[in-house]
């Protein structure tokens, strides 16, 4: 099974621990990763201000760099939506979309496929999960507060393999953050409410950490809780499951 | 980055921070009820479903299904006019009203009409009309227009109504009991169904198979506007159609579920024919570009909105910004889908009020997919003419370094240096982002640059040993 490592761009510049600690997982339980190196970004940030065009170059090249492998695992929910759900409409009349089947997020990757009964490590802190959008109703990552489906969080699952760690989640498990890329610099005054609000139900359970499958939500709170003076702390999941590695 | 009208309505909104929690938390408690009664019916995913398959089968076989409904309401010997626009529908009202010698017409709640901004058009014509759904008049009174689909007084509290009623209904000076203003509401709304001419009702749904109108209403107003006067005038969209009661009673068990979280309206009221003292009941059909809409290939699903206002509820975005920041008279998720195929040109501000959260299309009763499809609209800004030029620039610059890989690796080469910026610089005009954050801290080594010197390999390295 040939692993192709999709680093975003922004996990690339700003939060390259994410990477590192994504690398340290897979290559843990035994898998073979492989990081080509003249990926940038999937076009996702273009293709949601309404330049499609401008994404289209990109995906392309993504197609290309990644197409050989089994899988395409990032540790980014928003970026493998975006690829496994757009780039097939990106494509469309030109030729087939190969990656959309393959891209497949970390926790999903993990929880799916690998399933590891256990990992080495403790975390004994109290976290406060952040449901990412993009994971919560496009890929599936637990079930959504507004559907009457049976209740999951794969995210939780695989938190509960390391021991010490207690994980709770917020009062509105999946309300927006209020990033949105360009959403946060175009709606700055709703982006900055929702953020604020997030973090402030974050705090309210007591947790010392939130964490979640994508750092650029994270990001934005993290940004809004250092200007805001709030009390918490921001970890990707994939750091919390590497941390005895 | 140039702001939208919507953005720039929306900062003025939080500035009153007291009222904007009060706004969201009322919202989200609307949707907390609504989640209460999903949660209810084990088969509420099976009903969104079915109402889909269902709007999706009638929309695409409309004709039909209009043919049979006013053939069915002939049959009954209602009177069945078609509208090809709003121009249209105020003519045809105001023939009928005419007609009849009406001077005041009663009215229960329709977005129709306010779509085809009807009360105007009578009231320069010498026709008073009188809204009776209590939000409705309420904002009547108020000289303002709807806040919200369902609830479109909803942005007025007890104060607002106590003292708009003092002044117009003449109730006692400070009494803001909303008992009291209610009662006082009641005794005013009274006398205006015993003295009007004519009732006009919208609909919720024409049912082809009878011929029959259906209105869901809490307050009863539909009835009283139907059983007062003698003349009863139902407006419809053409899409507001379905085929049978079968279909009814799917839709029946989702509406209020859904819109404000009861288990039903509390009055569900069935319109055939007139009484036998009274005219016979006039149906307006109304098309007003949903012809139209329907050949849109990406976005004709918005047409199977049975106006529940669930996705304004659930918006994040809409509770932290109210009604009145959009464009287009329907707010929310589906009003800027609905004002985008209405004039694309002047609505077009309204699809960046959207985090692409998606709790939209997961909450909307009959599954329409309205974040995919502002997403859509998106893309199309450049062809009407009102894209963003500096989110085109900055997606090109985008482009531009993430296509070349030089340039790329450049750039996270010198990303750490923003983290030495002076204050003044970092946070200027010049960044948004710094309005409502900090900086996030550029690593001194990216990824890339971790890979290529073997950092990353070695982590693995040094954990083997």
């Amino acid at each position: 099974m040939k692993i192709g490592l999709f680093i975003p761009c922004y996990v690339d510049a700003v939060f390259p621990e994410v990477g590192v600690a994504t690398y340290k997982l897979l290559t843990h339980l035994g898998l073979d990763v492989t990081y080509p190196e003249k990926q940038t970004c999937c076009g996702q940030p273009m293709a949601n201000a309404g330049f499609e065009d401008k994404a289209l170059p990109l995906a392309e090249k993504f197609e290309k760099l990644f197409k050989p492998f089994d899988y395409v695992v990032a540790p980014s929910v928003s970026c493998t939506a975006f690829v496994r759900f757009n780039y097939p409409r990106l494509f469309e009349g030109k030729h087939d979309c190969i990656t959309a089947k393959k891209a497949i997020d970390i926790v999903e990757f993990l929880h799916d496929v690998v399933k590891p009964t256990s990992l080495p490590g403790k975390f004994p802190h109290k976290v406060s999960l952040h449901n990412s959008c993009h994971g919560v109703r496009e890929l599936g990552l637990s079930s959504p507060s507004e559907q009457n489906i049976p209740p999951f969080n794969k995210i939780k699952d695989l938190l509960q393999l390391i021991e010490g760690i207690e994980v709770v989640e917020p009062e509105r498990k999946d309300e927006c953050c209020g990033f949105g890329g360009m959403f946060s610099v175009e709606e700055t005054a709703v982006s900055a409410q929702m953020g604020k609000e997030k973090v402030e139900r974050h705090i309210a359970t007591g947790a010392e950490y939130v964490t979640g499958p994508d750092s650029s939500c994270l990001m934005h709170m993290a940004g809004i809780a250092k200007r805001q003076q709030l009390p918490i702390k921001f970890i990707h999941v994939v750091q919390i499951l590497s941390a005895g590695l | 980055m140039s702001n939208t009208a919507h953005s720039k309505a929306a900062k003025e909104f939080l500035k009153n921070q007291k009222y904007a929690q009060w706004h969201d938390q009322t919202f989200w408690s609307v949707r907390t009820k609504r989640d209460n009664m999903a949660y209810g019916l084990s088969e509420w995913e099976q009903l969104r479903e079915t109402a889909s398959a269902i709007k999706r089968h009638t929309l695409t076989h409309l004709d039909e299904y209009l043919d049979q409904f006013s053939t069915n309401a002939e049959k009954n010997g209602c009177i069945v006019h078609w509208a090809k626009d709003a121009a249209e529908f105020n003519e045809i009202v105001l023939s009928i009203l005419r007609e009849h010698h009406v001077k005041k017409m009663v009215k229960s709640k329709s977005m129709l009409t306010e779509e085809c901004e009807m009360n105007p058009y009578l009231e320069a014509h010498g026709i008073e009309v009188v809204e009776t759904d209590l939000g409705e008049r309420i904002i009547q009174l108020k000289g303002q227009k709807p806040s919200h689909i369902v609830m479109p007084a909803i942005h007025l509290n007890h104060d607002d109504v106590g003292e708009l009623f003092e002044e117009k209904l003449g109730t006692e000076k400070g009494n803001h009991d909303p008992t009291y203003l209610t009662y006082m509401a009641r005794l005013s709304l009274r006398n205006e169904f015993l003295t009007a001419d004519a009732g006009m009702t919208g609909g919720n749904f024409g049912i082809a198979e009878t011929g029959d109108i259906v209105v869901c209403t809490n307050e009863g107003n539909a009835d009283m506007s139907t059983s007062c006067p003698k003349l009863h005038i139902a407006a419809i969209g053409l899409e507001k159609v379905i085929p049978n009661y079968d279909c009814l009673a799917v839709f029946q068990r989702m509406l209020c579920r859904a819109g404000t979280g009861q288990p039903t309206t509390t009055y569900t009221s069935h319109f055939r024919k007139a009484r036998p003292t009274a005219s016979p009941m006039h149906i307006i059909l109304v098309d007003n570009g949903r012809s139209e809409w329907m050949g849109n290939p990406e976005h004709w699903e918005s047409l199977k909105c049975i106006r529940c206002g669930s996705c304004m509820n659930t918006c994040p975005v809409y509770r932290r910004s109210g009604g009145y920041s959009y464009s287009y008279f329907i707010p929310g998720p589906i009003g800027i889908n609905l004002g985008m195929l209405r004039n694309p040109k002047e609505h077009s501000g309204n699809v960046s009020a959207c985090t692409l959260c998606l709790s939209c299309q997961s909450v909307c009763p009959v599954k329409i997919d309205l974040g995919d499809q502002i997403y859509k609209w998106r893309q199309q800004l450049t062809s009407f003419g009102t894209a963003n030029p500096q989110k085109k620039l900055m997606s090109s610059g985008m482009s531009f370094v993430f296509n070349h890989i030089g340039i790329y690796n450049s750039a996270l080469w010198a990303s750490p240096l923003a983290n030495r910026l002076p204050r003044t610089l970092m946070y200027c005009s010049l960044n948004p982002w710094g309005e409502g954050h900090e900086m996030m801290q550029f690593p001194k080594e990216s990824f890339h640059t971790l890979w290529k010197k073997g950092k990353v390999r070695k982590a693995k390295v040094k954990r083997e040993k």
